[in-house]
């Protein structure tokens, strides 16, 4: 792999040279969904234009090509996260189903009995709370709540103090979509052993900008979506330890998940296909390939550091900015991705996001997923701007012009 | 007090003076900073219009045979269209809403150049306003 300059890396992702209403578009909504480069659109057409076939059923050469493509993107999935083993993943739509899976597969399991705890950090995505609140519903289950302190980073002294022989499963994200905080995972995952506790990590917003490794993690399981990182939207994937998913019961039932069927008694696959009931993203899958190639192209040591100087500037500009309060906000810079949430006293994140999309901007506004962090910080929305490695520091100095010149029309 | 559809119309000749779309928006932030001032005991749940990613009231009340509307929003954009859907609407008979075709949004492109969610949220403004008019006919 040879190192690119951040113009080679850009002309890799062509809606980068998109126009909207005339002017040139300057996409800072990553964290929602990332652009994607040439090479996964390739493969996802090549996927579907030449190789399209059914996976593991037919003998034809087809078919065996297909099944090829899929599971030896299985196999670089697991290099690529550090997993023991391809039968650690399991393929699925995207991290909302790799975090409804689990928790229902758990249930199902009879993982929980009635007083268990889950505890979930504050900070978290709709999807990781939503499913577990639902199994605890259905369970009768105790919800806990991991709180963060007011730069946006988990308090990690109350993690102990919340840990009860009740606690069966903590759920956190490697990086909070709104905050960018990137959290300490290892050390959460220590003192959740130390009490007997799973934990399950987010890794939709960690997996395209941090190397992820999920032994050194020590995470119990780990999700990640593939259209935050560069791949084929429809595509994710669940982690677990291998011992985790033997003793889960399977999630849905249908073709391709079960060793045999009788009227009499049907039993499962073994991991991680009893997991993987239908057709699978047969196209969409393979693109997880190049779009890991693009994510280490992307971890490269001149576009990192391009990166870093483009946060900077920015948490400088946020910093000194009288009007504008930047939420996620940590000590060391180094604890952030470059997501920025931010509230401007005087204009209401609607009113900006709608601005700056008239100058070519693409940022987002409201709740962000994440209602429970919107009330614990007392707002109603905030804009979010969201970088990739792709955007430019001339992207970053344009976005703070159009930001004030929004700013200065709605005060 | 002009017709409905010279209001209209008159809506539609200014927003055509507009050749960019960020001074349309100029015109709907001064207009939403003119809104009349609604009262904070005015703002409650049942008032709220549901679908919008701001906040918006609005309060309708039936007086010597007309609609009268009144609306806030947080955000000023959206207060500015509320402006403009009040001065098209507001004092005219329940007979005469309930039949209108709110076909100015359209001719001044304010929906099409909103995103779908947004556009959303002027669809239940407008679709309470029409439901308010109809349950008054």
């Amino acid at each position: 792999m040879h190192l690119m300059d951040i113009d080679q890396i850009r002309s890799q992702f062509p809606q980068l040279k998109e126009k909207v209403y005339g002017r040139q578009l300057v996409y800072l909504d990553n964290a929602a969904t990332s652009l994607r480069p040439v090479s996964v659109a390739e493969k996802w057409a090549e996927m579907s234009l030449r190789h399209n076939s059914n996976l593991h059923r037919a003998v034809h050469k087809t078919a065996v090509d297909a099944t090829e493509e899929y599971e030896s993107t299985r196999a670089a999935v697991a290099a690529f996260i550090g997993a023991a083993a391809p039968e650690e993943i399991v393929f699925t739509s995207g991290t909302t189903q790799s975090s409804n899976l689990l928790a229902s597969c758990l249930e199902h399991g009879n993982f929980f009995a009635e007083g268990d705890e889950i505890l979930i950090c504050e900070a978290e995505h709709h999807s990781n709370i939503v499913p577990w609140q639902m199994v605890a519903a259905r369970k009768g289950l105790k919800i806990k709540v991991l709180p963060i302190d007011d730069r946006g980073q988990i308090l990690i002294s109350e993690l102990g103090n919340l840990l009860t022989p009740r606690a069966k499963i903590c759920a956190v994200a490697q990086a909070s979509n709104v905050l960018g905080i990137i959290n300490p995972i290892p050390e959460i995952a220590r003192i959740c052993h130390a009490n007997g506790t799973l934990v399950f990590v987010d890794g939709a917003q960690g997996i395209p900008h941090l190397p992820t490794d999920v032994k050194e993690m020590d995470c119990d399981f780990y999700a990640f979506s593939g259209h935050k990182m560069y791949a084929a939207p429809g595509t994710g994937i669940l982690y677990g330890k291998r011992s985790l998913l033997e003793a889960l019961p399977p999630y849905m039932g249908g073709g391709e998940m079960i060793e045999s069927v009788s009227w009499e008694k049907t039993t499962y696959a073994p991991i991680p296909r009893r997991f993987e009931a239908g057709t699978q993203n047969i196209s969409g899958v393979p693109s997880l390939r190049p779009a890991m190639e693009m994510c280490k192209l992307l971890s490269g040591r001149e576009i990192m550091a391009e990166s870093e100087r483009v946060k900077s500037f920015l948490l400088g500009f946020f910093a000194t900015h009288p009007d504008i309060t930047l939420y996620g906000n940590p000590e060391d810079p180094a604890q952030k991705l470059s997501i920025f949430s931010i509230v401007v006293k005087g204009a209401h994140h609607e009113d900006l996001a709608l601005i700056l999309d008239k100058m070519g901007i693409a940022t987002r506004s409201g709740q962000m997923c994440a209602e429970p962090l919107m009330d614990r910080f007392g707002v109603t929305g905030m804009l979010r701007a969201s970088f990739a490695p792709y955007n430019t520091m001339q992207e970053a100095v344009y976005f703070t012009e159009c930001l004030q010149k929004a700013i200065d029309m709605l005060k | 007090m002009s017709s409905l559809a010279e209001t209209k119309a008159a809506v539609v000749e200014e927003f055509s003076m507009f050749d960019e779309w960020l001074d349309k928006y100029e015109y709907l932030i001064e207009l939403g900073k003119n809104l009349e001032v609604f009262p904070v005991e005015l703002k409650t749940d049942d008032r709220l219009i549901k679908g919008c990613q701001s906040r918006v009231w609005l309060d309708t009340q039936v007086q010597d045979g007309v609609l009268r509307f009144r609306a806030d929003s947080d955000a000023i954009i959206t207060k500015g269209i509320i402006s403009l859907l009040i001065r098209v609407y507001d004092g005219r008979s329940a007979q005469e809403i309930a039949a209108d075709n709110f076909d100015f949004v359209e001719k001044i492109g304010l929906r099409e150049n909103l995103s779908p969610t947004r556009a959303n949220g002027l669809n239940s403004m407008i679709e309470t306003i029409r439901k308010e008019a109809e349950r008054n006919v």
